[in-house]
């Protein structure tokens, strides 16, 4: 109990050097760097799969050690993605303006600038001018405020309503999911103020740095994002392994239990959503850059059931498991999604894994459920176990397990 | 030979000329001849007028052929025939008194007169007065039809002397009801209109509404000084007030030429442009010039040094405007007509809104009965054996395909149907068991992984449509008598298909309520949900149970799929756009009670449609306030509508 | 004996059945009291009221010195408040070790942040193996209470209990499923803490009951059928006709 805090958690110190190692190779072999035995798409790739691995982090600690199964986590993650989304193409398209604008015989008002700049981003929408939302779209500084705030109040309001009324377990879920598609179909809308189902365009380009090469700034991404994740590893760590990570876990396993020890456990829920929440806007905010895109569809709530799905395989309630899964799964769906797995010629069939990737993701899904509760990170349980002596614990998820063990001896 | 002919048929010319010259019709287009000939659409009228008010019985035959290009002139003694061309190539030419054939010309002897699209307009008004008292009542109900789609003034007079010999009674009420509305807006006499108007002012159709707005149309006009008496005017408008803006104001008064046009920023910025003077604009320095202020001070310099005029200012535009006299007049000068007017329309306005609540709750009921439909399966799995099953939207799905499927066996709408609704509920049934045997019996006590597996099996059976049927949408086409709607009024109206939905939702309760309260799977299933372990002492197998009971909530997905697919597009992402509102629907009504998944289907559809009402352009925007009001919703009802109170709730 | 916990009045009802009916009940600072009755006495719904999980209908529960309302808080500030509830089952949190359970338990401020900046000092560590000595499980300090005994987990959960140091607690059938050695031992945990505090302790086992020896409430209905020594109730007509029929 008084030992420090990375040798309680090895796993922390493990994972910050494989991932540094990992970023460094990346670096080195990569265009930006001059080698260029990885191209610029990939790292750009393995910068987004980096983010991904934060969001699922996130989902990691709500779900795998708080118990709730939110179904919101990557509409949080979507909407750090537009705050971040709403400066960069507010700013890039500026410049284009102050450019195209500086041909004309007279010099700009700035209300003629930022008109110039509301047709070019709101035409498509036929309108031309800001709405209100895009207020503060000329501040990076409050732009990068929001990224964490906006997801931040989003699932401190509806957390608040939903833990107060006492909200659990699956209707929790539901109403998460809910919470999603209400924000999806709003942003669906082309008055919603955020170019409807057009999305934002253009992220990948850096106000200011258009003379920097893609190269370099897919590589200033992989850092940023690499850097965020061992944060957010970090953080989740210490803040699981404490005392506050005990009441959570406790919450997981028997809520009504915490709240007789005299703990508000609706404002620890609370505090953990929240928590996460602006978790995942930062990871969007650092995601969408290197996609150069987002739009409603990526806040759908499927999404945030396959985030879900990722920290299901990987193992939750263990932070690497959320890390492993995500990586995993999200490099091998747009290996076969991107249609590059060869096909496989079945004699009659030829099984074409663009068509059939989802299918055998969904099949697998049900048997990792079915037959592994404790995803890819089961089997660093099993590699343990040949060390350490079989210590009999009881096998729980995250919901209901202490019922299992109740029913087990009635 | 030929030279034979060519003499004899002068002969016969000549005698017709001589027995043309005396005919009545022949005469009154011999006045008209000119304008005939011209045949142009400002001239015309006239030689129109002559023939239809002729009183000749022959009237109607001549403007008919008239109108179809029949009508011909020939050249030699400039008569009018009716032409036919025979099979030699010749015209035969036809009197237009007696309709006799009186000989045969050939083309370059005679002249077509070819009136234009809008001459044969005018000419198919001329006619309605004919054809509405037609022997063929067809043809009345035709002319009757064209003169509903286009009232005119003219054709009031024909449309009353049509109506007491006309001995259709359907028809009969139609000329009725359209010599009120062509009363209301042409009788010259004022107290007939507005004894009309009256009339009519309890009736919903469109076409009163129709007639109505045309007599109230106003428009604003301005006054030098005061306003002359003999104005039907509406309203006085005050400039800057609500009604009128001082720029809008001003703007009719540049429209009626008495201001000139103010000057934009844009106007400043060309006369600027217009003005450059190496870097220079009257002296100032282009590049300060990217402030409005700046800009402003530079034409104001421009206008000292007499380059441009000087602009209206804010403050000019008050004056000018303040000169003036606005008011909104009608069109119609008749006061008497145009309050009746109003009148009749507010209190139609009145009852089209009470028509409008009535379409609304017909549309909430409509709407309640699909989310009642998609929701009930649910009711059984989720509400009623607490198993969350992601893939139930996809067993909408799969009965929506089996319908499909059904058609392309069986064309016939009617039997396809009718076999599709057992089938798809036997699919999904079988689908629902083999899942429930394969996945959930292994997860029951573990609900959140229940929804994730649930959710595996939602995503392969999605992706499995997708790669069987492809991901353009399939029909599902209705039975023909399905087609078309209940029509209450020009207002409220419901289509076959909403009710049949209806029905069929109402049946399903039926069945549930016969199932759970009658049946002994019902029993059985009540008791395994109430206490499983004290009912496996009593005999009862509750995996058997829990089977039956998922197939059978399954089972109604699958029909439910069979409904939707009638007026949605069959995809593959059909389910998935139903599964959140159905659950929405149990969440709200109360889990585990078929009551709580009717009252919750019932208030999300009502409210859902309201919101709709209230913001009609806008469904996306419908569905995330109904959202949003859910979230809320369940502050107050944490266990929905019907709440389950005590133990049994399961706390 | 100044009064610790007054219900008075109390009355529940689910759905038309009186879980509680017209309930009143006392107990002092440093009591044991056993409820004892029959099933569907109301003898769960009671600690549920006390507890803050069920609101009654009507009546009054009054808590302390002040006589604070304790229908006004929710679970959590009456556990702040001081009291103490032990369920039927073993409830720990099987997937932490004892010592965990313990630190969890222990009295300390309840807020996220101190909760989240909270480091065992010298003295908690101590206090967590004076409890876990006291329970009997100061071996089992480092074990997941889930792979704990039965008797282990009641033990665990009532060391739990004293850990919060409440003024009362409410103990649901400790004893159930225990070996006559594992009850002896809870016995006297009960009564030791009996002596600084107020314990209600809810059971069916009349010999428990009697090893505990002391004032005797019966429950029959939702409400109190007979109070008094053990012999007493037992030998009361109507205790007797509703333990042994009619």
């Amino acid at each position: 109990m008084d030992r420090s805090f990375f040798a309680r958690n090895p796993s922390v110190l493990i994972f910050i050097s494989l991932l540094a190692l990992f970023t460094l190779m990346v670096t080195v072999l990569a265009e930006g760097f001059g080698v260029g035995v990885i191209s610029t798409s990939f790292v750009k790739t393995l910068g987004k799969t980096l983010c991904l691995c934060l969001v699922a982090i996130a989902m990691d600690l709500i779900w795998g050690y708080c118990g709730i199964l939110s179904l919101g986590h990557f509409a949080f993650f979507g909407l750090g993605g537009y705050m971040i989304g709403m400066w960069l193409m507010y700013e890039r398209t500026r410049d284009i303006v102050v450019t195209s604008l500086s041909e004309a015989p007279l010099p700009p008002t700035e209300q003629e600038i930022v008109d110039a700049i509301g047709t070019q981003i709101f035409g498509v929408v036929g309108s031309n001018e800001f709405p209100l939302v895009w207020a503060f779209a000329d501040s990076l500084v409050i732009q990068l405020a929001l990224v964490v705030l906006v997801p931040g109040v989003l699932a401190l309001v509806f957390g608040w309503l939903a833990f107060r009324s006492r909200v659990t377990g699956v209707y929790l879920s539901i109403l998460t999911q809910a919470m999603t598609l209400a924000l999806a179909l709003y942003l669906f809308q082309n008055d919603s103020g955020l170019r409807g189902n057009n999305g934002l365009s253009g992220l990948q380009n850096l106000p200011g740095l258009e003379d920097v090469p893609q190269a370099t700034i897919s590589l200033w991404f992989l850092w940023a994002s690499a850097l965020a994740l061992g944060l957010g590893y970090l953080l989740g760590a210490w803040v699981m392994s404490g005392k506050f990570g005990s009441v959570i876990k406790g919450i997981r396993d028997d809520e009504a239990r915490v709240r007789f020890l005299g703990y508000y456990v609706e404002r620890y829920k609370l505090a953990v959503f929240t928590l996460t929440a602006c978790i995942a806007g930062i990871a969007g905010a650092l995601y969408y850059p290197q996609a150069g895109i987002i739009n409603p569809a990526e806040l759908a709530p499927i999404a945030s059931i396959y985030l879900a799905v990722w920290v299901a395989i990987g193992g939750r309630g263990r932070l690497y498991g959320a890390v492993v899964g995500a990586a995993v799964v999200s490099l091998l769906s747009s290996w076969f999604t991107g249609g590059l797995a060869p096909d496989l010629p079945l004699g009659f069939y030829t099984i074409k894994w663009v068509d059939w990737w989802q299918i055998v993701l969904g099949l697998s899904f049900v048997l990792v459920t079915l037959f592994a509760p404790k995803g890819i990170g089961g089997l660093v349980d099993l590699w343990m176990e040949q060390r350490a002596p079989d210590r009999h614990g009881a096998d729980l998820g995250p919901d209901m397990g202490s019922l299992r063990e109740k029913e087990a001896l009635e | 030979m030929l030279r034979a002919v060519n003499i004899f048929v002068f002969w016969v010319l000549m005698v017709t000329a001589a027995l043309a010259q005396d005919a009545p019709m022949q005469s009154v287009l011999k006045d008209h001849r000119d304008v005939i000939v011209k045949s142009s659409r400002k001239t015309i009228a006239p030689a129109i007028d002559a023939v239809a008010t002729s009183g000749l019985a022959q009237a109607q035959q001549v403007l008919e052929a008239w109108q179809a290009k029949n009508m011909w002139l020939r050249k030699e003694d400039e008569l009018f025939f009716r032409a036919e061309k025979t099979s030699s190539g010749l015209y035969a030419l036809y009197d237009l008194d007696t309709g006799a054939q009186v000989g045969e010309a050939e083309k370059r002897d005679l002249r077509q007169i070819k009136p234009n699209s809008g001459i044969r307009a005018m000419l198919a008004t001329a006619l309605v007065q004919f054809q509405l008292s037609d022997p063929n009542a067809a043809n009345r109900a035709a002319a009757l039809q064209s003169l509903e789609r286009d009232p005119s003034a003219a054709a009031l007079e024909p449309l009353r002397a049509s109506i007491p010999s006309e001995e259709s009674v359907a028809l009969r009420a139609r000329k009725e009801r359209l010599e009120r509305l062509l009363t209301m807006a042409y009788d010259p006499d004022e107290a007939a209109r507005v004894a009309a108007i009256k009339e009519m002012s309890g009736d919903l159709g469109v076409d009163v509404r129709a007639t109505l707005n045309p007599i109230l149309q106003a428009q604003v006009q301005v006054f030098d000084g005061d306003i002359p008496n003999d104005l039907n005017v509406k309203a006085m408008l005050i400039p800057g007030s609500d009604t009128l803006s001082l720029d809008q104001a001003y703007d009719l008064l540049v429209s009626e030429g008495l201001a000139t046009k103010p000057l934009t920023p844009e106007d400043i910025r060309k006369a600027l442009i217009a003005n450059i003077d190496g870097g220079r604009v009257g002296g100032v320095p282009l590049v300060t010039l990217d402030t409005d202020a700046a800009r402003a001070a530079a034409y104001q310099s421009l206008v000292e040094q007499g380059q441009v005029v000087p602009g209206v200012t804010s403050d000019q535009i008050g004056e000018i405007v303040a000169q003036y006299q606005f008011a909104e007049v009608y069109l119609d000068p008749l006061q008497p007509v145009t309050e009746a007017a109003e009148r009749a329309i507010s209190s139609i306005n009145t009852r089209v809104a009470a028509g409008q609540g009535l379409d609304l709750v017909l549309d909430g009921l409509s709407l309640a009965s699909i989310y009642f439909l998609a929701a009930i399966g649910l009711a059984i799995t989720f509400g009623v054996m607490g198993v969350i099953n992601m893939a139930h939207g996809e067993f909408i799905m799969m009965g929506a395909y089996a319908g499909y499927v059904v058609q392309q066996v069986i064309p016939d709408h009617t039997i396809s149907i009718l076999v599709a609704i057992p089938l798809a509920f036997a699919v999904t049934f079988g689908a629902g068991v083999a899942m429930e045997r394969l996945v959930i019996r292994h997860l029951y006590h573990r609900p959140l992984e229940t929804l994730l597996a649930t959710f595996g099996i939602s995503i392969a059976l999605q992706q499995l449509a997708k790669n069987i049927f492809g991901t353009q949408a399939r029909p599902l086409t209705a039975p023909g008598w399905l087609d078309g709607s209940l029509v209450l009024n020009d207002v409220v109206s419901i289509s076959y298909i909403r009710i049949a939905i209806f029905v069929l939702a109402l049946f399903f309760l039926a069945v549930f309520l016969f199932i759970m309260k009658r049946t002994r799977l019902g029993l059985e299933t009540r008791a395994v949900t109430q206490n499983p372990r004290m009912a496996a002492s009593m005999g009862i197998n509750p995996g058997r149970v829990n089977m039956l009971a998922f197939g059978f909530g399954s089972g109604i997905a699958g029909v439910a799929g069979v409904a939707i697919g009638l007026f949605a597009k069959v995809t593959s992402e059909l389910g998935s756009a139903y599964i959140v509102q159905s659950f929405m629907t149990v969440v709200v009504g109360g889990v585990g009670n078929i009551w709580g998944a009717l009252a919750g289907a019932t208030m999300i559809g009502f409210f859902q449609k309201g919101v709709e009402w209230l913001n009609p352009s806008n469904t996306l925007a419908a569905q995330t306030y109904m959202i949003i009001f859910i979230i809320i919703f369940i502050q107050f009802r944490p266990r929905g509508i019907i709440a389950l109170k005590g133990r049994a709730a399961g706390d | 004996m100044t009064t610790l916990l007054e219900v008075s009045g109390a009355s529940v009802s689910f759905d038309g059945f009186r879980a509680i009916n017209n309930l009143s009940f006392q107990i002092g600072k440093a009591e044991m009291r056993a409820i004892i009755g029959p099933n569907g006495a109301g003898k769960t719904t009671f600690m549920d009221i006390v507890t803050g999980k069920t609101k009654p209908d009507e009546g009054r529960v009054l808590w302390g010195d002040k006589s604070q309302s304790l229908l006004a808080l929710n679970e959590a500030q009456i556990a702040q408040a001081g009291v103490g509830r032990k369920f039927q089952n073993p409830t720990v949190f099987e997937d932490q070790s004892v010592a965990e359970n313990l630190l969890l338990a222990l009295k300390k401020p309840r807020s996220i942040l101190s909760v989240l900046f909270f480091r065992p000092s010298g003295p908690d560590r101590a206090r967590v193996a004076e409890l876990a000595e006291h329970i009997g499980l100061k071996d089992e300090m480092d074990r997941k209470s889930g792979e704990l005994s039965h008797g282990q987990k009641q033990w665990l959960e009532i060391g739990m209990l004293l850990a919060q140091e409440p003024q009362l607690l409410l103990v649901d059938e400790p004893a159930a499923g225990m070996t006559p050695e594992e009850r002896e031992h809870t016995t006297r945990i009960l009564v030791e803490a009996a002596k600084t505090r107020a314990v209600v302790v809810v059971e069916h086992d009349m010999e428990f009951v009697r090893r505990l020896d002391c004032k005797v409430t019966v429950l029959h209905e939702g409400a109190v059928l007979a109070e008094g020594s053990l012999d007493h109730v037992t030998a009361n007509q109507d205790v007797i006709d509703v333990y042994l029929g009619r």
